[in-house]
């Protein structure tokens, strides 16, 4: 079934047009992850899914039903954003039965729900705390618990891991992807970050000035990006790109994985070393070639190179992307 | 805490200059306060003096309690005030609150407009306020002092509480809007309380120039039974004589209501000040 339809939605802010014209399918239980840089409407199209903003066109259904005109307490959602949002003046149960308390929910039913979520969310020391007595993690998991006791449709999350460090982010990626195994919803995610798009996502929408530039699995956006954007957006680090003369093409620009590219002394490009990275499990290696254009190489394990060392780039012709002016695709 | 903190010498001269400051500030208050206790000889004798066995008297307070309805113009201050200040609040807090987060056909000339009224003072309107009142029936009534000083207070208010309103998280709001608040339960429970320090700010500027107004009272409510503290003391000033012993009884008494409200507000002031500084 359909949890999510949008079909030619467009909102303005004034004169100022935002979102042009977005068509989105999601299935039930997807996890679709919308992920393009900062400031392209990722927030705005999920503010207008939540019926926080007018869609200024277009139609909106939630679970088969338009909802255009529903505000968003009715429209069968939840939402967890970057800022957390906890009502400060309320203890963490509170700010979980809150929601629940205003659509009239029995009792014994909001106390059930508080506490399934407390207990997978393992917030039972905190419960009759204030969220200025909790850590950013702690808040983040309120807010999430917040949203799960809600029973929505729809989840939607806008970046609610930016504000943690990195540690934490990655651990709380992970139970993420824990609950959404466990409680088999359907989750729309905003992130700026491309890990978390690869690893969160069953489907990643690219967005770019607000219109969709590529949907697909993250190992199709990986394997097969339409456009020169989604090819330098996805992948760490990002594809290197290059005038297609330089790789003997008459295309505008070739574009390779630096984790496609290898050291050998027979390569077909000659390059100087100009900074070496060491990470332990790779090696990224910054190479000039000999017209200045820059190469970034992810090597596997670690390796020695001198600064300033001559070296062999050697890649295949068949991981080489090709791209018009226009940044459009050429196969 | 850094160097320039705790070098003596800079600590000494910070409380010298704060110290001098409030000697300075305090001094008036203080020279009312002793006169108000002392024979009208005593007071021009040596103004400077404490009260002593010889000179102390209540004449003074008995002056003002006997003559006038003092604690009937005390109530009556004190009602146009708190009154004034509730509705500046309200309003002013609403209004805000409309102007920062909605956006409609002319928020910006609206705000404009309300701003406008920071730089015209309302007293060059009075004759056009008094035409009003005498043709709404209100002269004579507390209701004139208290919608004149609520206007009076509103675009400031307004001004200072939107530059807050802005400040508030939009998810905290958005965040309640999905659990099914009302707009009015966000304006109560989320945002009020968050910009409660800006809302004692307004209270404390809004508050002594009320409480101290003349104009007003004189015009719109020079009635005895709703004379202010501040009109009924003026029957002890005359073109010839005036009974400073009343006057400055009046005056000692005139001072400490505004003192409890400011102790009440004035927490929340220093952080409404601050707040911008060292968050
Ligand atoms: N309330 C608003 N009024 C005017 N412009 C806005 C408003 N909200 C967002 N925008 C504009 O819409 C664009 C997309 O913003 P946003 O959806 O927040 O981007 P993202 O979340 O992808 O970083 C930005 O250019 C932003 O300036
Ligand atoms: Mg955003």
């Amino acid at each position: 079934m359909t949890a999510l339809r949008l079909e030619g939605i467009v909102k303005s802010f004034g004169k100022v047009e935002v979102l042009h014209d977005i068509d989105l399918e999601v299935a039930e239980g997807e996890f679709i992850v919308f992920v393009g840089p900062s400031g392209c409407g990722k927030s705005t199209l999920l503010r207008v899914i939540a019926g926080l903003e007018d869609a200024t066109a277009g139609i909106i259904e939630i679970a088969g039903e338009r909802v255009n005109h529903v505000p968003p307490a009715k429209r069968g959602i939840a939402m967890v954003f970057q800022s957390y949002a906890l009502y400060p003046h309320l203890t963490v149960r509170d700010n979980m039965a809150l929601g629940l308390r205003q659509a009239g929910t029995p009792k014994p039913v909001i106390a059930e729900r508080v506490a399934e979520a407390t207990r997978i969310l393992h917030l039972e020391p905190y419960l009759d705390r204030r969220p200025a007595e909790l850590s950013g993690g702690q808040r983040q998991r309120v807010a999430i618990g917040r949203a799960i006791v809600r029973q929505p449709k729809l989840f939607l999350f806008d970046e609610p891991l930016s504000n943690l460090d990195a540690a934490l982010r990655m651990n709380t990626r992970v139970e993420l992807a824990d609950l959404h195994r466990r409680l088999n919803a359907t989750m729309i995610y905003v992130t700026h970050d491309q890990i978390e798009a690869m690893t969160l996502a069953s489907r990643i929408v690219v967005l770019r000035d607000g219109r969709i530039e590529q949907i697909g699995t993250p190992m199709q956006l990986y394997n097969d990006p339409q456009s020169q954007f989604v090819a330098g957006f996805l992948g760490a680090p990002s594809m290197n790109f290059l005038p297609g003369g330089v790789l003997g093409k008459s295309a505008e620009t070739a574009g390779i994985r630096p984790e496609r590219l290898r050291v050998a002394p027979d390569g077909q490009l000659r390059a100087r070393v100009h900074h070496v990275e060491h990470l332990g499990g790779d090696t990224n290696l910054l190479v000039d070639l000999a017209d200045g254009h820059r190469l970034t190489l992810r090597l596997f394990g670690q390796h020695e190179h001198a600064v300033g060392e001559e070296i062999g780039v050697s890649y295949d012709e068949a991981d080489v992307y090709l791209f018009d002016a226009a940044g459009r695709r050429l196969r | 805490m850094n160097k320039a903190r705790r070098n003596p010498l800079n600590l000494f001269a910070a409380h010298a200059i704060l110290l001098t400051w409030t000697v300075v500030a305090l001094f008036p208050v203080f020279v009312i306060l002793i006169n108000s206790f002392k024979t009208r000889k005593a007071i021009f004798r040596e103004p400077l003096a404490l009260p002593d066995a010889d000179s102390f008297s209540l004449i003074g307070y008995q002056t003002v309690l006997r003559q006038g309805d003092f604690f009937g113009y005390f109530q009556n201050s004190m009602i146009v005030t708190v009154a004034s200040l509730f509705f500046i609040l309200l309003f002013g807090a609403m209004a805000a609150f409309a102007l920062s987060e909605y956006r409609f056909r002319g928020n910006t000339l609206m705000g404009l407009y309300l701003a406008l009224g920071i730089m015209i003072p309302i007293r060059i309107g009075t004759v056009a306020i008094l035409e009003m009142m005498v043709a709404l029936d209100l002269v004579n009534t507390l209701a004139a002092l208290i919608l004149v000083y609520t206007a009076q207070g509103l675009p400031l208010a307004v001004f200072i509480l939107s530059e807050f309103m802005r400040g508030v998280s939009d998810d905290l709001k958005n965040a309640g809007r999905i659990d099914g608040l009302s707009e009015y339960v966000i304006f109560f429970r989320l945002v009020l309380p968050l910009v409660r320090p800006a809302m004692a700010t307004v209270a404390v500027f809004n508050m002594i120039p009320i409480w101290n107004d003349l104009w007003f009272p004189l015009i719109l409510a020079p009635a005895e039974e709703t004379k202010t503290l501040t009109l009924g003391s003026q029957v002890f000033i005359g073109q010839f004589v005036t009974d400073w012993n009343a006057v400055l009884s009046a005056l000692s008494m005139a001072i400490l209501p505004a003192l409890i409200l400011y102790v009440i507000f004035s927490r929340q002031l220093i952080r409404g000040i601050t707040s911008g500084a060292v968050k």
